[in-house]
């Protein structure tokens, strides 16, 4: 909302500074954005006075003259008609910034003669296109400030253009008006009254209004206009030219300026129809569906049942309170106007504008809501002003409807400033402000005015009195805690569990990543998601129209935009949300990691190789052993699609799945464009059990001060054979006595088959005995050593290697 | 037998000191001291002699023996320094070559800043609730007090799900804010409450300064008597302790939120010297974030009574907190997971912000 000093002094008595009253405004919570002040690019400029004009001697049409200066006389060649003596000038010295011309003076020489600096043109100084000659000003005294002789003689040049944003619950500050009623509340001068002078109609106007009755309820309660006979839509008057100008809207002919300007003046949309092209009555009705609208911004709209139209017996002749019609314009050579002055329900007028996507100044201020009680009055004012700028005569009112009624009151409980807010202000303070905002007041009862739909309660009457207060007063008052002492954990366990993954994955030497939790539909797809209840209606762009099922496709992507850069190995990680729905909830926290290339840069250690799925399963076991997970787990092979099927392996407690690490398919990795080898863990956070009970109590420590024995065996079994087989066996063998089995080699592959035979692979384990209660004999190892190799055997069909 | 004695001690006494390595020292302590040695037949011989010649002869051989035998120590100590030495020369490495690789991983802006966040109002007694990122609309609008039509809504840019047209309900939204998460916690645990709610929210709007997702962090404190003064201290509080600085200024400008009654914008005293950003100095202000008195409607959505309870709540966001605090300044490469910045603006895995250990390093 734009607006300029001298249109805002129109409604508000005051000798505030430009700088107080952009401070106010933001603390009133209409907040500045810029403040564009014309006289600061020409406040070096003063007037002067040329005494003496002669023809240079070597240019014929140039002119050298004496110039009498607040700095003493100067020489200063000039190129323009009009130089002559006698004119009081504006002057620019050496060392001036001239804003026309982007040049800043220095003392020239011009064919030979000496010049001390210019005297301008309108061009020169950004105040017209004028340029046949020198400004020559009709009054001022030489050394005046050009800036001064502006405002007195010509404000509108040195006007000071303001830019306030408006937030949706301020319509009635969409109008100047309003806003010198904020300005007059907070102290910062007077509101100039109003005076409306209903225009006496000399006839009966020829058209005739009426609502249809669906609408009259909701949609457009109250409707009036009239007929003006006998205009000329010519120009508008320089001052309202210039008004529009400087907000920025370019004027067009006297008519259509007039409804700009109670726009922006009054907030007070107009529309004026050319009578002449009107056939018969205006009526207000729901539209039938599928009829065409050709609109002043030149574009047809196919229009929607239930979009409210105003007709006439052609058809639609205006998208009610969202745009007038072309076929039913004003020109030039329009004479007879019929002028428009409704108030439309804030919700129609969203819904049509938005389904129809037109944006338009009128749309803008019904769908905040205008002064319904204003609807006459404005008609009123309006007729006035074209009667004054462009003649005619004008018809009685026709209307249909009546104003809704707004009336509503409520509580004002001065002590509740004080409770909500926190600030003392006198009650009879807070009553003067809200009357001085337009509110009525009888007893404790606040009527607010029919300008502030926006105010609905109690706590609105709190707002309005504190921020014309203003809020920059509040002083800051201790939050006293709600417990006494040491305070207790804040965060809930699975938000202890997120934290302490994150930062084990960072430990593990992974780099977090935030990525966006919508991929395109490709990748989606290829990781188990992609369904319709995860699509966005409107997504940003085709690389994002998919809530992720997954973390990995985004973080395989990035981990591809940075091999695009050159960088070889890479370990990354997030923890976040991930989709399997598109309901509220249907999401799962998910950690993952993934590791590309290889697992160092070269180095002479020869540190440097493929990263495998043992790189991405110890860091999966690190993450789970550091949220909680049990030590044994099953591995599993029931795997998604776009992990390696024979290298990857899924860790679960029965059916509960709580991670899977492997290499990623190679399909996903081609069609994602990654060069491999890419490993990868993923964990499910949600999925790992909490334990049953909570205490920081450790189970005691049992040592043994027995020896333990360890016994190696290496066994020959089918290649096939996974290697937890023969380990959960032996493991059973003497459940008491074994304390561990881990494998220590595995020969497998051509040569072990070679010794072996084929489709053999040889397995070595090592079981380690830790006897409780007495030292083990002989006999007693080589049992529990037979029972190893018998259930092992058993379980795998292994033997001992001969 | 005294000269033959000196001269004995001396000849073992050359040997000893020309012998080059172990073996020759055991050659000459066996020929000296073993059972057949030179010294172990004189000392056989003792028992030939006289009394009083035995009680001198003894002693005598006895202080060769030990002469010797200390020699031969001494010798052997020496022999082993030396072949030490020598190991040690031979063992020489270049220690300038680069260590083992060991990977570094890093910490993200936003999950450390969260962090930070938590820290600081954990102190202050708050919780972190959470809610889902998939709304429907009736927790991101209608129970914030944002009407359907209302052009509120419109200032949103929301996503929308996509929604089955057989489905009559609203398309669910992607939460456009972190607030429907006060509606989400109230109906939870009702009042008095107090709750932050950190989490990455969405906009249709993708510029040089915005990314169409971001994160925030809601605040909301409800009670019998908790006023907007109270919000001031807390933000104050909050601002002083997140920037790491002694004070902080900030001032309450008004504004709107439908949610809020009264609504604030809230600016932060600064200076931008050089490019360079210094909070609570300077002559400029900067807003950021917005706050205000938890709207009654929202309070009734909510199922808290609002004749009983009243409180603040707040929104500001996190990877804006984190640009400024760290310097960091482009909020698109929050996202682009580019390596060479994650390393560059990561933080150490260790680096857990506490109120007592202090945010940052």
């Amino acid at each position: 909302m734009k607006f300029t000093l001298s249109w805002l002094k129109d409604h508000l008595e005051t000798d505030a500074s430009v700088e107080e009253i952009a401070a106010a405004l933001t603390d009133l919570g209409l907040e500045v954005e810029e403040v564009v002040n014309p006289a600061a690019k020409l406040a070096p400029f003063t007037l002067a006075r040329v005494v003496h004009a002669e023809q240079h001697p070597d240019a014929d049409k140039l002119r050298v003259c004496r110039v009498e200066t607040d700095e003493g006389e100067k020489q200063i060649v000039c190129g323009a008609p009009n130089a002559r003596a006698g004119i009081t000038v504006v002057l620019c010295k050496p060392g001036d910034y001239v804003p026309g011309i982007d040049v800043t003076l220095g003392v020239g020489k011009i064919r030979g003669v000496e010049s001390h600096g210019m005297m301008a043109s309108e061009r020169e100084l950004e105040l017209s296109d004028e340029h046949d000659g020198i400004i020559e000003l009709p009054s001022g005294k030489v050394g005046d400030r050009f800036v001064d002789w502006l405002a007195e003689n010509r404000p509108d040049a040195v006007d000071p253009v303001i830019d306030i944003a408006i937030t949706p619950n301020r319509p009635d500050a969409l109008g100047v008006r309003g806003v010198a009623r904020d300005l007059a509340a907070r102290g910062l001068g007077r509101l100039k009254p109003l005076e409306i002078t209903p225009v006496p109609g000399g006839f009966d106007s020829p058209i005739k209004v009426q609502i249809d009755d669906s609408l009259k309820q909701k949609g457009c309660p109250y409707f009036t206009g009239r007929l003006i006979r006998g205009v000329t839509n010519g120009e508008s008057p320089d001052w309202l030219k210039a008004r529009l100008t400087a907000i920025g809207l370019r004027p067009i002919s006297a008519l259509v300026d007039i409804t700009n300007f109670f726009t922006y003046d009054l907030n007070r949309p107009l529309h004026v129809f050319d009578a002449g092209k009107v056939k018969g009555d205006l009526r207000i009705v729901p539209a039938r569906g599928g009829e065409e609208f050709l609109a002043l911004d030149g574009k047809t709209y196919t229009l929607r049942a239930g979009q409210m139209v105003i007709c006439d017996d052609a058809g639609p002749e205006s998208l009610a309170g969202v745009m007038g019609g072309e076929l039913s314009g004003c020109t030039e050579d329009t004479t007879d106007v019929f002028l428009e002055s409704a108030y439309w329900d804030p919700i129609t007028i969203a819904a049509t504008g938005r389904a129809l996507k037109i944006n338009s100044d009128a749309r803008y201020r019904f769908e905040r809501g205008v002064d319904p009680d204003f609807t006459l009055p404005g008609l009123e004012l309006a007729t006035q002003m074209v009667l004054d700028l462009c003649g005619g005569e004008a018809s009685a009112v026709v209307s249909d409807g009546a104003v809704p009624d707004t009336g509503r009151a409520y509580r004002l409980d001065p002590a509740r400033v004080q409770r909500l807010v926190g600030m003392e202000i006198p009650e009879a303070t807070q009553r003067a402000t809200l009357e001085s905002l337009g509110f009525t007041l009888d007893g404790d009862m606040a009527h607010p005015p029919s300008w502030r739909p926006d105010v609905l309660g109690e706590a609105d009457l709190v707002e309005e009195v504190a921020r014309v207060a203003s809020l920059t007063k509040l002083e800051g008052k201790p939050l006293a805690r709600e417990t006494v002492g040491v305070p207790g954990p804040i965060l809930m366990p699975m938000q202890v569990r997120e934290r302490i993954a994150r930062r084990q994955i960072a430990a593990l030497g992974y780099n977090e990543c935030v990525t966006y939790s919508f991929i395109d539909a490709g990748a989606a797809a290829m990781f188990g998601g992609g369904a319709e209840a995860t699509r966005l209606e409107n997504p940003i762009s085709s690389e994002m129209t998919h809530l992720r099922p997954d973390l990995l496709p985004g973080l395989l992507q990035a981990a591809a935009r940075n091999q695009a850069r050159g960088q070889g190995e890479m370990a990354l990680f997030e923890v976040g949300p991930v989709f399997h729905g598109g309901e509220p909830g249907e999401q799962r926290l998910q950690a993952a990691g993934l590791l590309v290339g290889a697992t160092a840069a070269r180095d002479p250690w020869a540190s440097r190789r493929g990263v495998d799925v043992f790189d991405a399963k110890a860091d999966a076991e690190a993450v789970l052993a550091a949220v909680g997970a049990p030590a044994r787990m099953q591995i599993s092979r029931k795997l998604d699609g776009w992990w390696h099927p024979g290298r990857a392996g899924v860790m679960g407690l029965g059916p509960n799945r709580l991670a899977v690490f492997g290499e990623i398919h190679p399909r996903v990795l081609r069609d994602l464009g990654l060069k491999g080898p890419a490993v990868a863990f993923s964990i499910w956070l949600e999925n790992v059990p909490f334990p049953k009970t909570k205490t920081p109590t450790r189970p005691a420590l049992v040592l043994s001060d027995l020896q333990a024995v360890e016994r190696d065996f290496a066994f020959v079994v089918d290649a096939g054979v996974e290697a937890s087989v023969l380990v959960n066996a032996a493991q059973g063998a003497d459940k008491a006595l074994i304390e561990r089995v881990s494998v220590f080699d595995v020969f497998a592959g051509e040569k072990a088959e070679a010794q072996m035979g084929a489709g053999k692979k040889s397995v070595a384990l090592a079981v380690r005995l830790q006897p409780r209660a007495t030292t083990l004999t002989d006999k007693e190892i080589e049992a529990v050593c037979a029972k190893v190799v018998e259930k092992v055997g058993k379980a795998s069909g292994a033997v001992l290697r001969g | 037998m005294a000269d033959d004695l000196d001269a004995l001690l001396s000849r073992y006494l050359d040997a000893i000191r020309e012998a080059a390595d172990e073996a020759a020292l055991e050659a000459i302590r066996v020929g000296a001291l073993g059972k057949k040695g030179e010294i172990s037949l004189k000392m056989r011989e003792l028992g030939k002699m006289a009394a009083d010649e035995r009680q001198a002869a003894g002693a005598r051989l006895n202080a060769l023996k030990d002469e010797i035998d200390a020699a031969l120590r001494a010798r052997k100590a020496a022999l082993a320094d030396a072949a030490l030495e020598a190991r040690l020369a031979a063992e020489w490495l270049d220690v300038t070559l680069p260590a083992r690789p060991r990977r570094t991983g890093t910490i993200h802006p936003v999950s450390q800043v969260m962090d930070e966040i938590t820290a600081i109002f954990a102190d202050m007694g708050f919780a972190v609730a959470e809610g889902p990122q998939v709304e429907s609309d009736w927790f991101n609008f209608d129970a914030l007090n944002i009407a359907p039509e209302h052009p509120a809504r419109q200032e949103h840019d929301t996503f929308f799900m996509a929604r089955d047209p057989a489905d009559p309900r609203p398309p669910h939204v992607l939460r456009t804010h972190t607030s429907p998460v006060q509606i989400r916690a109230m109906q939870a645990q009702g009042a008095p409450i107090r709750v932050i709610a950190p989490g990455r929210v969405y906009r249709m709007d993708m510029d040089q300064t915005h990314t169409p997702m971001f994160h925030q962090v809601e605040g909301l404190a409800i009670g019998r008597d908790i006023s907007m003064a109270n919000l001031k201290w807390v933000l104050e509080e909050f601002c002083r302790s997140f920037f790491e600085v002694p004070d902080v200024e900030l001032r309450f400008r008004a504004s709107h939120f439908p949610f809020t009654e009264p609504s604030a914008e809230v600016d932060i005293r600064c200076s931008w010297e050089g490019g360079q950003l210094k909070i609570g100095q300077g002559n400029d202000w900067m807003e950021i974030l917005g706050s205000g008195m938890v709207h009654p409607k929202v309070l009734a959505a909510a199922g808290v009574n609002p004749d009983e309870f009243q409180g603040f709540a707040f929104g500001m966001g996190i990877d804006r907190l984190a640009m400024l605090k760290y310097g960091i300044p482009d909020l698109r490469a929050f996202f682009e997971s580019d390596l060479r910045w994650l390393k560059h603006y990561g933080f150490s895995a260790l680096d857990l912000p506490t109120v007592f250990g202090g945010l940052s390093r």
